[in-house]
């Protein structure tokens, strides 16, 4: 167990400096996520054009692979079809679960940085929970998303 | 040499010798990740001693059969064991007769059953429940349950900036229809010790019955139930050295005599047919089942053994650890510790600017150092102070000024990874 494993700078860097982390008052979709475990609280803001993502935002207090995890994914899904987000939170849920994934550069980009969370099952939640609420935002789920 | 074999008053003893005590917990002799363990999250549950662990083994290996049954031999060994365990927690907080001491799974249980037992049958819509704002879930949440099912109300006591129960607020909150005052002794997100001796004489002058959450104290101060003059007190077995799954409901003789049984089953009754039901005398009366007789067992080895090495040399060496801890926490830069009341127990709550405590948790772990992070199942305490959560270090008499020094070097690394 390597903590350089878990905090990448990758990860560290979008910590400190989290990308798209802005309210969006004329969102089409939203939705909160919380995890009861470490108190993340975090709001997901989703613009649509058509079936196509064309602006993600977050806002919203957590640890540092929570944090990281939310600014990676709204550079990850920003102009992708939603069809094609879900693909992308399929593929990050085995990565983030399955021992024997492989992250594939090409298809997860930076993400694959969160590669190292899975040999910390404690923090597993921690990366997941705004690709919960992202599905959510999509689907228009009301209550907030738990990661329990 | 085993540090049980004091025998002489405590206040004629040396201090505690920490590696005489350490050889006693087997568990502390391990590794993790590659270091040793610091195991700095007693407010959680404490380690075991050897003494517990053989008592419940030897227990197993040689003397079990179901209690309060059978006429034959192990049956009989098993009661007096379990029973001899009621005595010695008796003593250990001073009841007046054992028919006083309710074995229960913990101190949710405990709560959970005065709730039920005792102020549901009693309270009327518009009657009123006073706790604190310290209170850990296990003191807020039955009580909501029962305003739920009777309509009475929750009056909350509000905490200082130190984390204090506000004394002159709580004086405010006393009223015609306060029925109950449900009060931690010791805040398990803070250490604040509260001063119950006020809060109950008030209570008491004013007929209100008074719950203590002891479940912090137990392990920690010397829990006199007469002295304290409260009506039921609540303890559990794990966080002072004993196993889980067993804790100790106090009550009152009287008001458990006029209590209902909240769980009906063996063991708490004298006759049963299909027309009518006696229930048995206290305390079988609230023991539905098969007891934890183990778990009573080994409680009872975790008192033999804290009383052993005496409760003021245990007191005066986790003030010793806090004091240490808490000047070496402050010297981290960024470092803000929750939570500062004058009267404290050994637990240090506390933030590191730049880094979430979750993440404290995690780096923490790989040095070695076990900590507890998060709300502490205090969620309105972490509200007040406008916090998330806190990482907690939580001390017992096993710990040492080195422990301390680990966990403060790991914090170092954390801020340099993340801040």
């Amino acid at each position: 167990m390597d903590l350089k494993d878990l905090y990448r700078d990758v990860i560290v860097d979008h910590n400190r400096h989290p990308r798209n982390f802005r309210p969006m008052p004329d969102a089409d979709r939203h939705a909160e996520g919380f995890n009861p475990l470490c108190g993340d609280r975090l709001t997901l803001f989703v613009k649509l054009d058509g079936d196509r993502i064309s602006d993600v935002s977050f806002q919203g207090s957590g640890c540092a692979i929570s944090v990281a995890s939310a600014s990676l994914l709204t550079e990850s899904v920003r102009g992708r079809t939603v069809a094609d987000a879900e693909r992308l939170f399929a593929s990050m849920h085995e990565l983030l679960t399955r021992d024997e994934a492989v992250a594939d550069p090409a298809v997860l980009g930076k993400l694959a940085a969160l590669s190292g969370v899975r040999e910390f099952p404690a923090r597993v939640k921690c990366a997941s929970l705004c690709w919960h609420t992202l599905d959510a935002a999509l689907h228009r789920e009301a209550e907030p998303v738990s990661t329990e | 040499m085993s540090a049980v074999q004091a025998t002489r008053p405590a206040a004629l003893l040396p201090p505690l010798d920490p590696e005489a005590v350490r050889a006693d917990f087997p568990v502390l002799a391990r590794q993790v990740n590659g270091k040793p363990l610091c195991y700095l999250d007693n407010a959680a549950s404490s380690q075991r001693p050897r003494a517990v662990i053989d008592a419940i083994s030897g227990y197993y290996e040689n003397s079990h059969a179901n209690v309060h049954r059978g006429v034959h031999r192990l049956s009989q060994e098993a009661t007096d064991l379990f029973e001899g365990a009621r005595e010695t927690l008796r003593r250990f907080i001073n009841a007046r007769s054992t028919r006083e001491v309710i074995f229960v799974r913990g101190t949710t249980e405990a709560i959970n059953l005065v709730a039920q037992s005792y102020a549901r049958p009693r309270l009327q819509p518009g009657d009123e429940i006073v706790i604190s704002w310290l209170e850990h879930h296990a003191n807020i949440v039955p009580w909501q349950m029962v305003c739920e099912q009777t309509g009475a109300k929750l009056r909350v006591i509000p905490i200082t900036r130190r984390g204090e129960v506000d004394f002159d607020a709580f004086l405010g909150l006393l009223g015609e229809r306060t029925r109950l005052l449900a009060l931690a002794h010791v805040s398990n997100a803070l250490g604040t010790v509260v001063p119950v001796d006020r809060f109950i004489r008030e209570a008491r002058r004013r007929g209100i019955p008074v719950l203590l959450d002891g479940a912090q104290a137990a392990p920690h101060l010397k829990v006199d139930v007469q002295a304290l003059d409260c009506d039921f007190y609540c303890f559990s077995g794990h966080k002072m050295c004993g196993p889980t799954g067993i804790g100790v409901l106090y009550g009152r003789e009287s008001l458990l005599e006029a209590m209902p049984p909240w769980q009906g089953g063996g063991d708490m009754i004298l006759a049963v047919s299909f027309e009518r039901t006696v229930y048995n005398a206290l305390p079988y009366k609230f023991e539905a089942g098969t007891p934890h007789i183990a778990g009573a067992i080994g409680l009872a080895a975790a008192v033999d053994y804290l009383e052993a090495l005496g409760l003021e040399r245990i007191a005066a060496a986790e003030q010793s650890l806090l004091e240490y801890a808490t000047q070496r926490l402050l010297e981290v830069p960024g470092l803000e510790i929750v939570g500062t009341a004058p009267h404290k127990a050994a637990v240090a709550s506390f933030t590191v600017a730049g880094v979430h405590p979750h993440d404290l948790g995690t780096i923490l772990d790989a040095e070695g150092v076990a900590i507890r992070t998060g709300h502490h199942c205090a969620m309105p305490v972490m509200d007040f102070f406008g916090v998330p959560a806190t990482a907690r270090a939580s001390f017992a008499f096993y710990n040492t000024r080195a422990e301390i020094d680990c966990l403060v070097a790991a914090l170092r690394v954390a801020r340099e990874m993340l801040a």
